[in-house]
């Protein structure tokens, strides 16, 4: 395994962030409408129900909806590659599959974190108030959360060719994950479902620790999504050794 | 006399169709090897196993005296190639493009800049370094891959088509490049559907016809094999006049659509 290598790889993926501004403002849009709209909209009834603050539970919800969301659809670039034959350049190389997997997806789970920050410093404006004591731990939660769903982005990318098709199954997947992870409104109410979401233990880890409130212990979270992380990183390890350039 | 590449007993199947048949020929150091065949003979299937792209059925090829099946990272590091379609990223430049592929190919830090200010100036792109290359002519494009596949000073060159839809001063001055490379001490091993350019250039030149190799030799061996006067006669004696369909992979269809689809 190469580190040098896996820099490169990193490199080539935030400079293809930086220069796709569309890409950029376009991965706000859709944060920021769930934003306004669920502050203004459950807002009061949150606050009536005696519940608090929403922006204080919706905040954190929020910014692990931008890394997850960032995260997945990073899958895509395996796709263009592939289609714009960039693929066959880094595939002939002589580099272990595991390590270009490892690349692409380091590179992809930075991307989905600095999409994370960004929102962050958005909910500051409109009065989200979190705890700077736990900043490293909650920038761990949404580390993990990025790397599970970017191997899994890429493990998807990796056995489809129709670039056409990725949007639809990604969305397919990540609205479930998303509704049923607590990063809307609290998992209470939906019985057992929650528990089997490993978004649902990012999401409480990263709000515990911006806003000191947790439903599990942040190292069963930890745990479970590393666990998580690591066995996709070598089902997709396995499936990307056989990919066709 | 000693090989470049070896292979010996390769095949490969697609579900009902045998793509490659058992076919086995032997490329001598730095010589330059026309592969040649129509649409649909095999060419692609083989080049692709040939560079670790796919994995055979079944036979062996060594490259420069790695076994290219086992030890692939080895093997990979020990030749360069130009695809037969695009595969340069068309966001970055193309000092950008170069340094990722000098660090992919584990070309020591100190003397990376110093061999991507060659590679360019062999190429004749030194002065459009640092442009983004979506900006690039598909002669410029194919001049910089060149460019690209010397970085890492690959023993073997692999030119899948690389003059293919290019105009006459770009494909006289891409064979100037190559045989340059060729005269200090690169294998070159190629294809192409313009004989003339094989004619001219050619050391050794292989013919495939669904999935066998018909005949193997010098051009004038060939030419008097045939009794034409021609490579371009000889090949069509040996392969036929009828039109073939090239049954595309799904993927090169779906590059196919993309063209259009950018067009």
């Amino acid at each position: 395994m190469s580190m040098e290598v896996i820099g490169v790889m990193i490199k080539r993926q935030l400079k293809r962030y930086w220069r796709s501004k569309p890409r950029l403002l376009g991965s706000f849009a859709q944060p920021l409408l769930f934003l306004f709209a669920f502050t203004f909209g459950f807002g009061p009834i949150y606050a009536s129900a005696g519940e608090g603050n929403y922006i204080q539970f919706l905040a954190p919800g929020i910014m692990m909806m931008s890394v997850l969301f960032t995260s997945m659809f990073n899958g895509i670039e395996v796709i263009f590659d592939r289609q714009f034959g960039f693929l066959k350049e880094t595939l002939v190389a002589p580099v272990s599959r595991t390590t270009i997997l490892l690349g692409k997806a380091f590179g992809g789970a930075l991307v989905g974190m600095i999409q994370g920050v960004i929102i962050f410093l958005i909910t500051l404006l409109v009065g989200f108030r979190p705890e700077i004591t736990q900043i490293p731990l909650a920038i761990l939660f949404m580390a993990l959360v990025a790397l599970l769903f970017t191997s899994l982005g890429i493990l998807i990318a990796s056995r489809m060719e129709d670039m056409h098709a990725f949007p639809l199954i990604i969305n397919f997947l990540l609205m479930p994950l998303f509704f049923l992870s607590g990063a809307l409104f609290p998992i209470e109410g939906l019985k057992l479902v929650p528990y089997f979401n490993p978004l649902t233990y990012g999401v409480d880890g990263f709000r515990g620790a911006l806003t000191g409130s947790f439903i599990f212990n942040p190292i069963l979270g930890l745990g479970i999504l590393s666990g998580c992380a690591l066995v996709v990183i070598v089902i997709g390890a396995k499936l990307f050794a056989t990919t066709e350039a | 006399m000693s090989f470049a590449i070896t292979v010996e007993n390769l095949s490969k199947s697609f579900k009902e169709t045998k793509a490659v048949k058992n076919i086995s020929f032997q490329v001598p150091q730095k010589k330059i090897f026309a592969f040649l065949g129509p649409n649909g003979a095999g060419k692609s299937t083989t080049i692709k196993m040939m560079t670790t792209l796919l994995a055979p059925d079944s036979g062996s090829i060594v490259l420069e005296g790695v076994d290219a099946l086992k030890n692939k990272d080895e093997a990979r590091q020990s030749f360069g190639i130009v695809f037969q379609d695009q595969s340069l990223d068309d966001e970055l430049t193309t000092l950008e493009n170069l340094e990722y592929h000098a660090a992919l190919y584990h070309v020591p830090k100190e003397l990376r800049a110093k061999r991507i200010k060659k590679a360019l100036e062999i190429v004749d792109l030194w002065d459009r370094k640092d442009a983004l290359v979506k900006t690039f002519s598909g002669g410029m494009k194919r001049r910089l891959e060149i460019g690209r596949s010397l970085i890492h000073y690959p023993k073997i060159l692999f030119l899948d088509e690389p003059t293919t839809g290019l105009d006459p001063q770009t494909r006289n001055s891409i064979w100037s490049h190559i045989k340059q490379l060729n005269k200090e001490g690169m294998t070159i091993f190629f294809t192409t559907h313009y004989m003339p350019e094989v004619e001219e250039v050619a050391d050794e030149v292989a013919i495939i016809d669904h999935g066998k190799i018909i005949t193997q030799g010098s051009v004038s061996a060939i030419k008097k094999q045939t009794k034409t006067k021609s490579l371009e006669a000889a090949f069509l004696k040996l392969t036929g006049k009828h039109i073939r369909e090239e049954s595309a992979s799904k993927l090169d269809g779906l590059r196919q659509r993309v063209k259009v689809m950018r067009r």
